[in-house]
């Protein structure tokens, strides 16, 4: 074939037509351009010169979010915002200066109005003032004639009707941010987004469609009429799994401390309510945050804007005891009849890890020291298992990996062993820090979700992905889609394992000596765990917890579900530098929240949470 | 792969070397970035950043088109395939490493720029079919079995290119797998009749399309953000045009282009921008230098030693200049508005490489004529 000098015939004559073919498609469009440009010129040359027709956006109305019952949680209402067109304001500088008096503003914001003119085309609005009071857009209606080239924009604006509660997961809408803008066409520059929490993790179901109307204006910019319009398409609603009420409970159990509640429903992963404190109002971030309210909230030493229950990391302390006692009685170091003999302290190395109680539990089995919370029973549980074991087990209850409850920057905790330590601070790791994680104490982190998930998984035996939102309807209120429980995986442990865990768990509550007793409850089984976990290490003499400085304080922990024969509940309750541990401050939180999900459920009949 | 001294040791290749049609090219590349700096032009803000931004383009795309015409194209009926199945695993990982743009994952980011795989996939779209077919394109007609590979070979890359999504491109890579395919030997009657089959079954099919899937065709169909953007900008792409008369309104003179009613006007929406300007003398230039495009291009075509290089030249050009009359019919009126740009006039670093390689393949096919 290559040996040809020329193309074939029939190609070249191929070729030769769709030259001539394609010579026929530059006439039609030199056709058309005479026609443009010739023929009507004169015309379209008016045209531009009279370009009147200006395009104006429709908002969309941002889709509301409501609790599982139907309850508003975020809304969108209208709100009245001022516009001006410099080029359709015949003098500019009076015009402003009757806006002025008639919206009460002060020489600064007229200039910076004026300011905003000089740097951009004319023809493009300007906002003069947001959200108006009633009697402001009365003014600007009764002064219509004065005020050429200002109007009126209806937008809808977000509202938070139960201001700080939730205020971390509903997340907030800000103004759209100039990379945002150029990233993606759907966006305008001034435009809301979500910026935080669930607002922006569903910002695309949330959005909605923008329409736009093609308006005819005179030559004063006054409008004349509506040439065409596309009608804008309202965002879809969002159905969360929170119970308003629910959360309004664990909110007023929370009371003044700081931290966190989670509860989840362990059949399906479900968020029934998820309280941070301390929290922040969304609403201030609507029109876009004063300056002094802001640094307000990032100068605050208590960091109210942190999702503590996703973002905040802590070491687990003795609930982590949970997840020891499951390895050590799978991988077969312990029986459940292993005893181990407590006094107080248990020496390592040249140093003494201490019992929380000073003069020792005795001689304990592992149901015992999970009901009592024996710290050294697992420091020599964990010495046997070895940190490698630890870490693989931590790991199969969703430990060190965010849960993916789908909002962002969700931490994962740290599950250490030696790999991660020689990663994290080229250092080799000593078995003194074993003795230390096995009390969920050193290096080990956890976030409250974790938590939750953690012991909803000891009560199912199942791991599942904590979801918030249940269902996206659309503005009519058809199912959009429907969010199905996500099934991660199972707990690899025997069902004797497991059964184990959860006697003790209840007992841990439901026994004289337990020291989740505070978590009791008359008509439902709980069963749950303490944990205190500190924050400064101290030497021999360790104070109490009350004396210390705030900051320096324990952290109080208490995950529990409930209830043990048929589970449908799972708390995590952790309270930052609590004036006691975890067994006096977090267990009585979680009963709390437990009795009202009982008290609820039974004011609603029992098959209403199945329903919804 | 650059050899200059291949270049150099054969002087029959420089004494043919294809000056017509490379400068063809270049005054249209040097017309674009006037009409570039013209329609990013803000009064007092210097020189835009997207003139030196496709000025740098230019320059590395000649540095790729010295690079397309250093090796023999023959050698393409061997690597013509694996260069088109690189140019389609890039395209796969735009949904996976890619980044976004005006409301479609177009771009994968390389260093410090992010380039456009679809645009390299027309050039090498027509390099795999000019490969594969031009054994059999030399008879009357091409049998229909034939057809497997090609159809192929657009559906790939059609799919994932709809999907970022980007109608436009499709739509070029569509006109030009059917010029390659014709000029290989498709009966036209065949091309007549998929098209009727085609339009026929379009609004049955829209009837039973579920409303967000009719919503997605109508977003493919009008990429801009204003919902009333297709209707509208068509209308003021029209005005502009229109008004620009015999001898335009001057150099950035031009008020539908400097008040913002035109819409890309860098992109797909230059020619409106450049037709405000100069006027029917200008465009009837531009147009000019387009036709000399397709005529030098056809010329070489005709020429070409070989099957292959008739069918890489003349498909080559036939690309090219079907999205220059595509675009210029859709900012015209002829054509409803999809995104697609101008070629060597748009502003686009990606298109630019792409369309330097491609007339550096045209070239190669020109110079080689003598090389025995």
């Amino acid at each position: 074939m290559f040996g040809q000098h020329e193309a074939s015939l029939a190609l070249r004559r191929r070729l030769r037509l769709a030259a001539v073919g394609a010579l026929l498609a530059f006439s039609v469009l030199l056709a058309q351009l005479w026609i443009l440009q010739i023929l009507q010129g004169r015309e379209m040359r008016t045209l531009s010169e009279e370009n009147r027709i200006r395009l104006r956006r429709v908002e969309a109305t941002r889709g509301p979010v409501l609790d599982r019952f139907g309850r508003t949680l975020i809304d969108s209402r209208a709100s009245f915002d001022a516009m001006i067109v410099p080029e359709d304001a015949r003098h500019l500088e009076s015009t402003t200066e009757v806006l002025a008096q008639l919206l009460k503003q002060g020489a600064a914001q007229t200039q910076a109005i004026l300011d905003q003119a000089a740097g951009r085309p004319a023809f493009q609005e300007i906002l003069v003032k947001r959200d108006l009071e009633w009697d402001e857009i009365v003014a600007l209606e009764t002064h219509q004639l004065e005020l050429p080239g200002v109007s009126l924009r209806i937008t809808p604006r977000r509202s938070y009707p139960y201001g700080s509660l939730l205020a971390h997961t509903l997340g907030y809408v800000g103004e759209v941010g100039k990379q945002e803008v150029e990233r993606d066409w759907r966006y305008r520059s001034g435009d809301l987004v979500g910026k935080s929490g669930v607002e922006r993790e569903w910002e695309s179901e949330l959005r909605g469609i923008p329409g736009g109307q093609q308006i005819e204006v005179d030559a004063l910019g006054r409008e004349l009429r509506v040439l065409s319009e596309v009608e804008a398409v309202p965002g879809n609603t969002l159905v969360l799994s929170v119970d308003l009420d629910l959360q309004r409970a664990a909110e007023d159990a929370m009371g003044e401390h700081l931290g966190s509640v989670v509860v989840l429903d362990p059949r399906s992963g479900e968020v029934l309510a998820l309280v941070n404190r301390p929290s922040f109002d969304p609403n201030l971030f609507v029109h876009g945050i004063h300056g002094a309210d802001w640094r307000g909230l990032t100068e605050d030493p208590r960091h109210p804007l942190n999702d503590r229950a996703t973002q905040g990391q802590y070491p687990p302390g003795s609930t982590f005891k949970i997840i020891m006692a499951a390895a050590a009685l799978e991988e077969g170091i312990i029986n459940p009849f292993t005893r181990i003999s407590c006094g107080g302290g248990f020496w390592f190395g040249n140093r003494n890890f201490r019992c929380w109680k000073k003069g020792g539990h005795g001689s304990v089995a592992v149901h015992q020291a999970l009901v009592q919370s024996c710290d050294v029973f697992f420091y020599q549980v964990g010495q046997r298992l070895g940190i490698e074991a630890i870490a693989q087990y931590a790991r199969a209850f969703g430990l060190g990996l965010p849960t993916g409850i789908g909002l962002e920057h969700e931490k994962a905790g740290t599950v250490p062993d030696p790999a991660w330590k020689r990663r994290r601070f080229r250092a080799p790791w000593y078995a003194g820090e074993t003795v230390s994680v096995s009390i969920g104490q050193g290096y080990v982190t956890t976030t409250p979700i974790q938590m939750a998930q953690v012991i909803a998984a000891v009560a199912t035996g199942k791991r599942l992905r904590p979801r918030l939102v249940r269902r996206i309807e659309s503005p009519t209120g058809e199912v959009v889609r429907e969010i199905e429980p996500e099934e991660i995986g199972t707990l690899p442990l025997r069902g004797t394992t497991l059964l184990q865990l959860r006697s003790a768990l209840a007992d841990v509550v439901n026994t004289p000596g337990g020291t989740g007793k505070n978590a009791r409850l008359p008509n439902v089984t709980v069963a749950g765990k303490t944990g205190t976990s500190q924050v400064v290490q101290f030497g021999e003499k360790r104070p109490k917890s009350a004396d210390l400085p705030w900051h320096q304080r324990d952290h109080a922990w208490f995950v529990a579900y409930a209830s043990v024969d048929d589970p449908e509940i799972a708390v995590a309750a952790l309270v930052e530098h609590a004036e006691g541990g975890g067994g006096a401050v977090a267990a009585p939180i979680a009963r709390t929240v437990i009795a009202a999900y009982y008290r609820l459920k039974e004011e609603r009949g029992a098959k209403q949470y199945a329903q919804h | 792969m650059l050899s200059i001294d291949r270049l150099r040791i054969d002087r029959r290749l420089l004494e043919h070397f294809e000056w017509p049609f490379l400068s063809i090219v270049l005054l249209i590349a040097g017309c674009g970035l006037l009409t570039i700096f013209s329609a990013t032009f803000v009064a007092g803000a210097g020189v835009s950043p997207y003139v030196v931004r496709q000025a740098v383009w230019i320059g590395i795309s000649l540095v790729v088109l010295l690079a397309t015409l250093s090796f023999d194209y023959r050698r393409l009926d061997r690597y013509g395939i694996p260069m088109y199945a690189a140019t389609l695993l890039l395209l796969c990982l735009v949904p996976l490493l890619g980044t976004s743009g005006g409301g479609a994952r177009r771009w994968l980011p390389v260093g410090p720029v992010s380039l456009q795989p679809s645009e390299f996939m027309k050039i090498a779209l027509v390099v795999a079919l000019a490969s594969n077919l031009h054994r059999w394109a030399g008879g009357p007609r091409l049998a229909l079995r034939r057809l497997v590979g090609p159809v192929l070979m657009l559906a790939a890359p059609a799919y994932l290119v709809l999907a970022q999504p980007d109608l436009g491109t499709v739509i070029v890579l569509g006109a030009g797998w059917v010029a390659v395919l014709l000029l290989a030997g498709l009966p036209l009657r065949l091309v007549f009749a998929a098209v009727l089959v085609i339009g026929a079954a379009l609004p049955y099919a829209w009837e039973h399309l579920k409303p967000y899937q009719k919503q997605r065709v109508e977003s493919y169909l009008h990429p801009q953000s204003d919902p009333l953007g297709a209707g509208y900008h068509a209308r003021q792409s029209k005005i502009a045009i229109g008004s620009g008369m015999v001898h335009g309104k001057g150099y950035l003179r031009g008020t539908q282009n400097q008040l913002r009613f035109l819409p890309e006007q860098h992109t797909d929406f230059i020619f409106s921008v450049y037709a405000e300007e100069w006027g029917f003398v200008g465009t009837a230039t531009l147009l000019g230098l387009y036709i000399a495009l397709l005529a030098r291009g056809a010329m070489i075509a005709m020429k070409a030693r070989d099957n292959l290089g008739a069918l890489l030249a003349g498909g080559l050009t036939a690309m090219i200049v079907l999205q220059a009359v595509i675009n210029v019919g859709m900012t015209a009126g002829v054509l409803p508005v999809v995104g697609i740009t101008l070629p060597l006039l748009s502003y686009g670093g990606s298109s630019m490489m792409a369309l330097m390689a491609g007339v550096g393949l045209i070239m190669n096919v020109s110079m080689r004529r003598y090389v025995f």
